[in-house]
């Protein structure tokens, strides 16, 4: 047990996986999907750990959640070594992973979350009430008593997503929880997860998103991370602050394939990303100056670019990651990504 | 205060599983066919033993081999059920139902819950013992008197067998916990070779000589020879120099041995599993 008053802490936290290779017999391929991972979360916090798919967010959810041994470095939930104390740990959590359909298909959701209780010690009459206001909560009241093979993933991952209230866990660990669901699902969630925290002042959340939205909406700081390593860290007003000293535009170019020639490589231009619409290309760009947009329009019209509209706006945690990380989320923008 | 907390772990998490294995094991299915499954299933293979042994047997049915035979089978519904029983937990709730996980990161007493999942198994199991040894005694005159039932021994039998076929299966679970989806006869496969070699439908003694000696190493082979004598009050020639107590007293040694055996094996298993990460595997085969 460490004497910190931190909920989560953890110190050059390492993961490598280790898989054979099919086409090389005997040899074996290494994937290091955390790579010195060091943050640490206050009691009471709401933290966010922000990355693309692949990243290491889960990777560090399960090492945080006891599933998962770290290859080296160390993790303390609730004061506890996660490796060495991990039966101790569970006591003081609850994980939520989103996208996921798991549950007992034969039993009804009333039966799946008061069964989940029970691990839990929570007396019956109290986890009835606690279910049926949780599932208020999601849309879900009228469906307590539906087997879990009726339900749709959406509805499965929201009955998932009450499992992990359900305990009222002093540390609770959400993975992604909005994944796959509907807009206004997503917010509803978003909405009572900030308000459940706001009533219970002694818990402590690590939310784990590759929702930009999600993470400003929510969070108190936020963690970057990108091929398993944490690049920035702090609350995202900082953040955002950080790059108000630069220009940030939004583009939508007609007739251009490719903006990487004439707007990626064009003095100036520290980052940028681009998507496809159907109109053209949308190409967000972080300039060191208002100055570099006027070689970056010029260079769009003689690449035979047409604008079609420009707008000058306020850093988004999505200007953060871009600006942090080197490319956007999507493998587009990875490829389009400039230094 | 710790020890206090331990207890009300272990407890839950049994009473918990043991809830929840009984949902599992008597809903998938209406309760009719749960019921006529639960009759035709033991009774056939009862029956298949009871046809090859009069087609085989010099004697047929009056064989004094019989009856200690078909106790055996009977008794025997017991081993896949529990080993499998167990076992396959780890599989279902990993692969199937997409659980494992969550109650890894639950304050679960893991062994605890696995057992309770068993014991849904074993209560079906006992349905269909009693109702095959009802058979036997009604209509195929396996002699089994009501009153001259050996009961210290057989409840000596029940509670250490249980224990016993308990521990085999966590042991099982440690192999199922590191290895992927294919492997679901695990428990099966193991069942079927104790089938050969404990003695169940045929003497020890006709066995090789090693494997005969495999047979007398294992303690479902006590277990099967108590039954045996508490129910029909006759032995087998192999064990006819054990007293009964020595009997019980060789099922609860190997059952201290196994237990010990089982915790350590499961403890290893269960750190390979978080060391290369299969507490929430997906193998999709």
């Amino acid at each position: 047990m460490v004497s910190d008053s931190f909920a989560i802490r953890t110190e050059d936290l390492r993961r490598v996986f280790r898989a054979k290779r099919r086409e090389a017999k005997g040899e074996k391929r290494e994937v290091v999907a955390l790579d010195g991972v060091s943050f640490s979360v206050d009691r009471g916090e709401l933290f966010g750990v922000l990355g693309p798919n692949g990243a290491g967010k889960t990777t560090t959810i399960k090492i945080l959640a006891t599933l998962l041994s770290p290859t080296s470095g160390r993790a303390w939930v609730a004061g506890l070594d996660v490796t060495t104390d991990s039966k101790a740990v569970r006591h003081h959590i609850g994980m939520v992973s989103g996208g996921e359909t798991s549950g007992y298909g034969l039993l009804t959701i009333e039966e799946n979350l008061w069964m989940f209780s029970q691990f839990y010690g929570i007396e019956t009459n109290v986890a009835r009430k606690r279910i049926q206001e949780l599932l208020a909560v999601v849309g879900l009241a009228d469906r307590s008593r539906t087997k879990i093979y009726h339900l749709s993933t959406g509805m499965r991952q929201k009955m998932n997503f009450v499992r992990g209230f359900l305990t009222e866990p002093e540390i609770l660990f959400l993975d992604e929880p909005t994944l796959g669901l509907d807009v206004q699902t997503a917010h509803t969630l978003r909405g009572f997860v900030s308000g459940w925290l706001a009533e219970h002042r002694d818990r402590t959340i690590l939310l784990t998103t590759h929702a930009m939205h999600e993470a400003d909406e929510l969070c108190s700081r936020v963690a970057i991370i990108d091929k398993g390593r944490i690049l920035a860290c702090d609350a995202p007003g900082v953040l955002k602050r950080e790059l108000q000293r630069d220009a940030i535009f939004r583009l939508r170019i007609a007739d251009l394939g490719d903006a990487r020639a004439a707007v990626g490589a064009q003095p100036g231009v520290s980052r940028f990303t681009q998507t496809r619409s159907d109109d053209g290309l949308n190409v967000d760009a972080i300039l060191t100056s208002d100055g570099a947009l006027t070689g970056v329009l010029g260079s769009v019209q003689a690449a035979g670019g047409r604008l079609l509209s420009l707008e000058k706006r306020e850093p988004t945690l999505e200007d953060v990651f871009l600006h942090v990380v080197g490319h956007g989320f999507d493998d587009e923008a990875r490829e389009g990504g400039s230094e | 205060m710790a020890m206090e907390r331990r207890r009300g772990v272990t407890w839950r998490s049994f009473r918990t599983a043991t809830w929840l294995g009984w949902q599992i094991e008597s809903n998938w299915a209406d309760p009719f066919v749960f019921a006529i499954y639960s009759l035709v299933k033991p009774l056939s293979g009862a029956l298949i033993l009871v046809f090859m042994y009069a087609v085989i047997a010099k004697d047929g049915l009056g064989s004094p081999l019989f009856p200690g035979v078909f106790v055996g089978n009977a008794l025997f519904i017991y081993v896949p059920a529990v080993l499998a029983g167990i076992s396959w937990t780890i599989m279902d709730d990993r692969e199937h139902y997409g659980m494992l996980k969550y109650v890894y990161a639950a304050p679960v007493n893991v062994l605890a819950y696995l057992i309770g999942r068993g014991v849904a198994k074993a209560l079906v199991a006992t349905v269909a013992v009693v109702l095959t040894l009802l058979l036997g005694t009604l209509a195929l005159g396996v002699p089994i008197r009501f009153a001259a039932i050996d009961w210290p021994l057989v409840a000596a039998a029940l509670v250490l067998g249980s224990a016993m076929l308990a521990l085999f299966g966590i042991l099982l679970g440690a192999v199922t916990m590191v290895t992927a989806r294919h492997n679901y006869g695990v428990g099966e496969a193991v069942a079927g070779g104790l089938y050969l070699l404990c003695g169940v439908v045929f003497p020890l003694d006709t066995l090789p000589p090693w494997l005969a000696a495999v047979g007398r190493a294992l303690p479902i082979t006590y277990w099967l020879e108590a039954f045996r004598r508490a129910l029909l009050g006759q032995s087998a020639a192999s064990f006819a120099g054990l007293s009964d107590v020595a009997l019980v007293g060789i099922i609860a040694g190997s059952s201290v041995v196994l237990a010990a055996l089982a915790t350590v094996c499961f403890r290893l298993a269960e750190r390979r599993a978080r060391a290369k990460g299969l507490l929430d595997m997906q193998t999709m085969y």
